[in-house]
């Protein structure tokens, strides 16, 4: 019987078997609506509606008029759209100092948030850029310390550095705000700069060395251009985390420039006068609105930034 | 009778199509290597008989069992994986155990089998340890251990020595042929890409490519009597030399290409016999002899000298014979430098012809 | 390589020079300050830091408010919930994330929105939300329900669970985010294994891939113990602290007291010690991941 065996199967594009054999044939059998998969999308889907829940009640009450509020429920949507609200809140609301609404800390937080994104990755590319590619005796002391550093409550280096600007003369003013942004920014960002350029070939380091290229010749013709994913990266996570500060902002500024989160907080929480819910939520969205948009529009970038971030970190 | 059988066998993710009408039937006992380069799917047919990948359409027999529906547990075999795939937190003892405790196996069956796995392992004194604290090759007889205390009729191996380094592999290899000879009636499939674990291990070897199988023999058939071009190509090292030529069948067969003749009355054509028109002509290095030893071989000629690559025990010899590049091998010891003129020789029974169109063997 | 060159300061210079933000950071803010911050919590600075002496007075009088035993029994119930369901749920999550299922981009484009979110806009969601006469409370009383009660931001003895809510809300995404990253990093071959040797799954994650995931898991958990300690806007935005101090959290202590009651003496001792719970979390954390390095890889 084994000879049979071997003569049948010598060839190799062996036809269909003539052989009749009844049994299960072909794939195992799936019910897409079995059981495992019930509870598995189910709870996904609960789960889902427990995360998105807030964010639609945000937006049909930011909709709603103070009357429809005050008789319907949160969850009920919009019988009348009404976009009052929003341009109430961008325009007009009252923090309890003026009356001109947020609009006044939207500009504030773009005018801090890009400088201060722009500087801590100018110095944070560049020092990882230093502590991958070029170290020098007593980097790793300084980097460490650096790192630990980024475990320290904020709280214990908020007044030090209060003495700090005001000796500079910039405590109050946006400048101080942009510095204290780079300064807290730099361990996490060159963590990541300094993983993604040791993760780059030393070869090509070091042929550019041999072509007879410095410090920052490399770094401009070489790094920079082949490590635009991990600016983007850096970027979102400079843009969401200094658009979200709230701390730093009511600490090291005024309240004429105070940053969105600040003028928000402000705004919703200011015990005067009537509370109007449809305000403080579109207020509250307008707020949220840039981070939202840089989560959504970045997709994948922004999980492999805090990934980045947070597993090394 | 069949231990493992797989009958028309179809699997395909979504539009690609891994493996096509397959077939195969593996004798109790039997070493059946599955071999080809990567991506050929023989790990995935491996898979597909494990039951770890489902597949699209045909049957899976394993003991005269319709397994084809069934979970890798209840299928009766044992895997050993490349990657070893230990359970980190656990002793050998407890990775050995695990899967028999989950099938409610009895306690003292379970030490039984445990030491008897050790035994013919000889990982007795490992038991108490943990997998980080082994070495490569005592991890991977670990895995072998943890597939035989299934005792199970079919073994499958996926790659098992690839994550070893050459020494380890050799060593490894000659215990788990040993270990065949030790369980008779063990059916074992092998997943490799390396040729001489194949050769040396199997009773059949199956070759892959492209999700079917060229030629499925024993190794001697193989190597010998390669089906198609591409079997001929991939078995031997350093490889089959081929020569482009036609074939005529006048009287006698005669392999012509160019100036180069080769008379063709003692090569057995499988079949309707010589069939004229465009052949490949391939003869492997080691059937080819030179000065001396050149002398009583049916086919004769001077060859150019054009690279030597001594390798020690032997030398192999990079020439040109009438403009085709002939490559041969010499004893380690044979004197040669680029620019020699030698006699070389070889049989033309040890040949293989192949259909320049269809790369069967003719 | 030249060592022996007389000018040993300017070998290297561009990358020194490159450093000094790095340098005067490290060694000026956050060593500086820190060290600073901890002398001068042994003063009675008021108003302005002065250089007096009191020992371990405003350590004395810290634990003897009120205000700052609370903050910091809130911080406990607050800590160890939000460690465990934060732990619990993200891993849930990525488990079912990692089951091969459809829409996998969408369902943790959801699950991780509201990481991208300030603690602020969270806070103010959530208050809204839990407003008794219009959020959760009234719909569920709408519906029939009469008795229900549900109003922890109004309920000094609930109110931390109020925050808890929104603060999960917030952080159980990112925690997904990276157990699922460390699901994604088992070896495939560990599951195949598994399933030929009969193993269910619930075992197989629970027995082989959780204690697989070890790193991951301490990192997670370090991310998220450092996350509460600082816990501030959240508890501003949605409570204010309130009602009355019952949701009070050290970190607005602090801030309270350096710059609203002027007493930086009791700001500066506060905050020290938070700086030692830190430390609690995060040195033997620290020692198991890099202290240990050459034992367990030999």
């Amino acid at each position: 019987m084994a000879e049979a065996g071997l003569i049948d199967h010598t060839d190799a594009a062996a036809g269909s078997h003539s052989r009749a054999l009844e049994g299960p044939r072909g794939a195992r059998p799936r019910r897409v609506l079995s059981r495992r998969n019930i509870i598995l999308y189910g709870t996904l889907f609960v789960v889902a509606v427990y995360y998105l829940l807030p964010l639609y009640v945000m937006i049909v009450t930011s909709l709603k008029g103070m009357p429809e509020i005050r008789l319907g429920n949160v969850f009920s949507p919009p019988v009348e759209i009404t976009f009052e609200p929003w341009v109430k809140a961008w325009a007009t609301a009252c923090t309890g100092l003026n009356c001109d609404g947020l609009s006044r800390g939207f500009w504030n937080s773009v005018r801090i948030t890009i400088p201060s994104v722009v500087l801590s990755i100018a110095i944070a590319s560049v020092n990882g850029y230093a502590l991958a590619n070029w170290r020098f005796k007593g980097a790793n002391l300084f980097f460490t310390i650096l790192i630990v550093g980024a475990f320290i409550p904020y709280q214990v280096m908020l007044y030090p550095i209060v003495i700090i600007l005001r000796e500079m003369g910039i405590y109050g003013t946006l400048t101080g705000l942009v510095l204290v942004h780079s300064v807290f920014g730099m361990p996490i960002l060159t963590l990541l700069f300094r993983n993604y350029f040791t993760s780059v070939p030393e070869e090509l380091f070091k042929a550019a060395r041999v072509d007879g290229a410095g410090f920052w010749g490399i770094y401009f013709k070489i790094m920079l251009p082949m490590s635009l994913p991990i600016f983007v990266v850096a970027m979102i996570l400079q843009v969401t985390g200094i658009w979200n500060d709230f701390l730093f902002g009511v600490v090291y500024t005024k309240p004429d420039i105070y940053p969105m989160t600040v003028q928000l907080n402000n705004i919703v929480n200011s015990v005067q006068g009537v509370k109007e819910y449809n305000v403080n939520m579109a207020a509250t969205l307008l707020t949220g609105l840039v981070p939202l948009v840089v989560y959504f529009v970045s997709g994948k970038l922004f999980v492999r930034g805090i990934a980045a971030g947070a597993v090394k970190g | 009778m069949a231990s493992v059988s797989v009958r028309n066998l179809d699997l395909s993710f979504g539009d690609v199509k891994v493996l096509q009408n397959l077939n195969l039937d593996i004798e109790k006992g039997e070493f059946l290597v599955l071999l080809g380069s990567s991506g050929c799917g023989k790990s995935t047919l491996l898979n597909c008989i494990a039951g770890l990948l489902d597949i699209t359409d045909g049957q899976i027999f394993i003991s005269e069992h319709n397994v084809t529906w069934e979970q890798p547990k209840d299928r009766g075999i044992g895997m050993v994986f490349q990657s070893y795939a230990l359970y980190p937190q656990m002793t050998v003892e407890g990775n050995l155990a695990f899967g028999l405790k989950n099938a409610r196996v009895p306690r003292d069956e379970i030490k039984k089998r445990i030491a008897r796995a050790a035994q013919l392992l000889h990982i007795e004194p490992l038991l108490k340890r943990k997998p980080a604290q082994l070495s490569g090759g005592q991890r991977q007889r670990v895995a072998i251990g943890r597939a035989l205390v299934r005792d199970v009729d079919v073994f499958l191996f996926d790659e098992p020595l690839s994550n070893l380094d050459a020494k380890l592999r050799a060593e490894l290899r000659v215990e788990i042929k040993r270990l065949h000879h030790e369980l008779e009636n063990t059916t074992m499939i092998y997943v490799t890409h390396d040729q001489i674990e194949a050769m040396t291990l199997a009773d059949r070897i199956a070759i892959m490519r492209a999700g079917a199988i060229q030629q499925l023999a024993d190794p001697a058939t193989i190597y010998n009597k390669p089906y198609n071009k591409y079997v001929a190509g991939f078995i031997g090292s350093p490889s089959i030399n081929f020569i482009d030529g036609t074939l005529e069948a006048a009287s006698d067969p005669v392999f012509k290409a160019g100036e180069t003749k080769v008379d063709l009355s003692r090569y057995a054509f499988s079949g309707n016999g010589p069939k004229p028109g465009p052949v490949t002509f391939g003869i492997r290095p080691e059937h080819i002899f030179m000065d001396k030893a050149a002398v009583d071989e049916p086919f004769r000629a001077n060859v150019e000298v054009d690279v030597v690559e001594p390798m020690g025990a032997d030398t192999l010899v990079w020439s040109k014979l009438n403009g085709h590049e002939l490559r041969f091998r010499v004893d380690g010891q044979t004197p040669l430098k680029k620019g020699d003129r030698v006699k070389v020789g070889f049989d033309p029974a040890r040949a293989s012809i192949f259909d320049a169109e269809t790369e069967m063997r003719l | 390589m030249p060592s022996a060159r007389p000018s040993q300061l300017f070998r290297n210079l561009n990358a020194k020079i490159a450093s000094i933000p790095m340098i005067l950071t490290a060694v000026v803010v956050f060593l500086g300050g820190t060290i600073w911050t901890v002398v001068y919590s042994f003063t009675n600075s008021k108003l302005l830091p002065r250089m007096r002496w009191v020992g371990f007075d405003q350590y004395e009088r810290l634990w003897d408010t009120n205000r700052w035993l609370i903050s910091i029994e809130n911080l406990a119930i607050f800590g160890v919930l939000s460690l465990i369901f934060s732990m619990v749920i993200g891993f849930l999550l990525a488990a079912l994330l990692d089951q091969k299922i459809r829409f996998e981009d969408t369902f943790r484009t959801i699950f991780l929105y509201p990481f991208a979110l300030s603690f602020i806009v969270t806070g103010l969601i959530w208050q809204w939300l839990l407003n008794p006469d219009f959020g959760v409370q009234s719909v569920v009383r709408s519906l029939g329900f009469d008795g229900f009660n549900f109003d922890p931001l109004y309920n000094a003895d609930i109110v931390i669970y109020g925050i808890l809510i929104a603060a999960l809300w917030q952080g159980t995404g990112l925690v997904m985010c990276l157990m699922l990253a460390g699901l994604r990093g088992i070896d495939e071959d560990i599951w195949k294994a598994a399933r030929i040797d009969g193993i269910p799954m619930w075992k197989t994650y629970l027995f082989i891939v959780i204690p697989m995931m070890r790193p991951v898991l301490i990192t997670a958990l370090v991310i998220v113990a450092t996350g509460i300690v600082k816990v501030y806007d959240l508890v501003v935005a949605q409570t204010g602290g309130g009602p009355g101090i019952a949701s009070e959290v050290p970190a607005k202590y602090v801030y309270d007291m350096m710059f609203l009651s002027q007493n930086l003496g009791q700001g500066f001792a506060a905050s020290t010690m938070m700086l030692l719970t830190v430390i609690i979390v995060v040195v033997p954390w620290a020692y198991l991941e890099f202290g240990g390095k050459g034992k367990r890889h030999g």
